[in-house]
């Protein structure tokens, strides 16, 4: 469905990511075309090297395709500066990683609000949106601990967290179960489920789980080497 | 990113690290310290030159003679054929003239004579000369062995430590002693010329008269009668005093200059005088103007040549100094510098490591939003913060090596009997610069490495473990 402008959350059209390798040219994703509505939950799944992830990384802004187009709310990231894409990642975008990249020197909180100091958020502003963002993940009482003293499935709650500090329409999440036991990726995920239904943020989160990701995904798009194999919504 | 936020990011980046960090900052405060060493000395020797030369009376100083006479230092004078105005006598009348020009201090006549020094029943010729009082500020004084004249008109001497060494081996013993001075009085011949010149007892007349135009009150000649002046040795001065550099050879045995003028001392413009016709007025070979300050010296010598003098100052030679000085300062700034290249080197390295250790955290800024500008302003202000401290750090550290050589060299100035001097001045704008620089040659030190952080791949620098 589209957005309340009438636009969708995510367009491509033919898009092409290919990278040199020595002599020989390797396509890792290979004009892919789809849309994402507002709202949507969309697994990508695919094996090891099919080009989800640069899929994910494009969609993020984190990389330029070779060619084709990618629309965010219409606006095109092909097009866009350096700055610009600094913009989109900051502001329209929210990532989350299967290695979780928290910065191990900052505690929960601090790393929590880096992304409000690189979107130039007010400092008296800062911890309110914090507390929200880590309410939302259910992880208060750990705002002053480091990454190192967290487990992993707090810590994959704090980089949520993190991700959701801004705000942003979109959630991008890269395996985000890929290093928790199952027990924990099924917490994370009913977390992501929760978000998805009380924002109604879009979420596309790459996965090479085909049962969790029929368990919680609205929609499945599996790709294959660079190439969109299927594209269908979960009944 | 907004400053408050760069600046707590890279403070806590730099003390991730500190080891590392704190090494390089080192390496710099000790480059900015052989820096501020090395020009605080050359800014010491400058300070110390000026001030020692304007003390001598060198630089504040216009030396007035007659036209007449300093052609006789090197033929016509500059402009001289335009210049139509007549030679001026260098009298009283003149003194007083020159005295109530804008910032004149004092005017005081040349007054150096041959004399014969009586000491302990044996005979010295030397030169003798009067000093004024202000020549007591005259840094050729400082620290001498005795002291300076009590008053403008005692009766006291000041040896040059040359001479003293002639009158005993032990220069300081004179100190107390009375001596003899012997010279020759002018007395001034009544109109008749067949009059005898006054006579005192134990001195003998040596007349010296002439023929001409007996028009003068004070008559047509003089006579020169030997005197005796006795004198008590006050001091002996290391260095042969200036006391303005128009007494070329100057004096040394230096007497009150109120005292020279009182003994009338017959002086070779006596026998010009006379023989212009102008006996018994008194003239002098020269006068010495004191202007406020250096600065004045131009104007001052202006004015007294529009009245009709000849003048001479050292201003143009003021100005070579300067010109030494800087090229001196250049030098050590050079020198200095040197270091402070290599610890900007110290400074690459380190950023350059940084980015090697935080590939993965730079991708991860980038993924939450930094633009390149960011990752580039994070190791500006690493780099920056790493240069203002070092700076501070190293203008301390110069200023203390400053410091230790200033002590050393007056342990051995002491050693010597010499007076203490500052040898390294570290003035405010040194510090301001040293900082300055300091701060300046880091943010460039750290051009590159920024750069190259900005420019990473973020997809790659996210797959870097």
């Amino acid at each position: 469905m589209p957005d309340a402008t009438g636009s969708h959350a995510i367009r491509t059209e033919h898009v092409m990511r290919v990278y040199q390798m020595g002599d020989s040219q390797v396509p890792a994703v290979n004009g892919v075309t789809i849309t994402v509505d507002a709202g949507e939950f969309v697994a990508l799944l695919g094996s090891s090297g099919s080009g989800k992830s640069t899929l994910l990384n494009l969609l993020a802004g984190l990389d330029r395709p070779t060619s084709g187009a990618i629309y965010a709310h219409e606006k095109n990231l092909a097009e866009m500066s350096s700055g610009e894409l600094a913009h989109h990642r900051s502001h329209t975008i929210g990532m989350v990683f299967q290695a979780f990249n928290l910065l191990p020197r900052m505690t929960l909180e601090e790393n929590v609000e880096l992304p409000l100091r690189l979107a130039e958020v007010e400092r008296a502003e800062r911890p309110a949106r914090v507390r929200e963002a880590v309410e939302r993940v259910r992880l208060t009482a750990r705002l002053s601990h480091r990454p190192t003293e967290l487990s992993g499935g707090e810590q994959q709650r704090a980089s949520l967290a993190r991700a959701l500090v801004n705000r942003p329409t979109i959630l991008l999440a890269d395996e985000p179960t890929g290093n928790l036991d199952s027990h924990t990726g099924d917490a994370i995920m009913d977390l992501l489920t929760e978000i998805n239904r009380t924002l109604g943020m879009t979420i596309v989160m790459v996965t090479h789980d085909r049962a969790r990701a029929e368990r919680y995904a609205g929609r499945i798009i599996t790709m294959g080497d660079g190439k969109l194999i299927s594209d269908g919504v979960r009944v | 990113m907004k400053l408050g936020d760069l600046t707590e990011l890279a403070a806590r980046n730099l003390r991730e690290a500190m080891l590392r960090n704190s090494l390089t900052t080192l390496g710099i405060a000790v480059g900015v310290a052989s820096l501020v060493a090395m020009l605080s000395l050359g800014v010491g020797l400058q300070e110390l030159a000026s001030s020692r030369l304007t003390h001598s009376g060198l630089f504040d100083a216009v030396i007035v003679m007659s036209k007449s006479t300093m052609r006789g230092f090197g033929g016509p004078m500059q402009n001289e054929a335009a210049d139509a105005t007549p030679p001026r006598r260098i009298d009283d009348p003149a003194r007083k003239e020159l005295s109530e020009l804008p910032n004149v201090v004092e005017v005081y006549p040349e007054v150096r004579f041959p004399t014969e020094i009586v000491f302990e029943g044996k005979s010295f010729s030397t030169t003798a000369a009067g000093i004024p009082v202000s020549a007591r500020d005259d840094g050729a004084y400082d620290g001498m062995n005795g002291k300076f004249f009590s008053a403008p008109d005692a009766p006291e001497a000041i040896l040059q430590i040359e001479f003293a060494k002639q009158l005993s081996d032990n220069t300081g013993s004179l100190i107390g002693k009375e001596l003899s001075l012997r010279y020759g009085e002018r007395q001034a011949l009544p109109p008749d010329n067949t009059a005898k010149p006054e006579t005192k007892s134990g001195s003998k007349g040596a007349g010296a008269s002439t023929d001409a135009s007996a028009d003068d009150d004070e008559g047509t000649g003089f006579s020169v009668v030997t005197r005796e002046k006795k004198l008590k040795i006050v001091g002996v001065v290391e260095t042969e005093p200036a006391a303005g550099f128009g007494g070329f050879g100057r004096g040394r045995l230096l007497i009150p200059l109120a005292i020279a003028q009182a003994l009338k001392i017959a002086q070779p413009t006596d026998m010009r005088e006379m023989l212009r016709g102008q006996n018994g007025k008194v003239s002098y070979d020269s006068l010495t103007v004191r202007v406020k300050n250096p600065a004045a010296v131009q104007s001052v010598e202006d004015a007294i040549k529009k009245m009709g003098f000849g003048t001479f100052s050292i201003l143009d030679a003021t100005k070579n100094l300067r010109l030494v000085f800087i090229v001196f300062d250049s030098l050590l700034g050079i020198f200095g510098s040197l270091a402070l290249t290599v610890a900007s080197l110290g400074i690459i390295n380190t950023l350059v490591m940084a980015i090697l250790e935080r590939r993965r955290e730079i991708g991860i800024l980038k993924a939450l939003g930094a633009a390149d500008r960011d990752v580039r302003r994070l190791f500006f202000a690493e780099a920056g913060a790493m240069g203002l401290f070092g700076g501070i750090v190293g203008v301390f550290l110069g200023w203390a090596i400053g410091r230790a050589l200033n002590f050393a060299t007056n342990v051995y100035l002491k050693k010597q009997g010499l007076p203490p001097i500052d040898l390294s001045s570290v003035p405010l704008w040194l510090v301001g610069s040293a900082i300055g620089f300091s701060f300046f040659v880091s943010l460039i030190a750290g051009m590159y490495p920024a750069s190259r952080a900005a420019k990473l791949d973020p997809v790659e620098a996210l797959r870097y473990e």
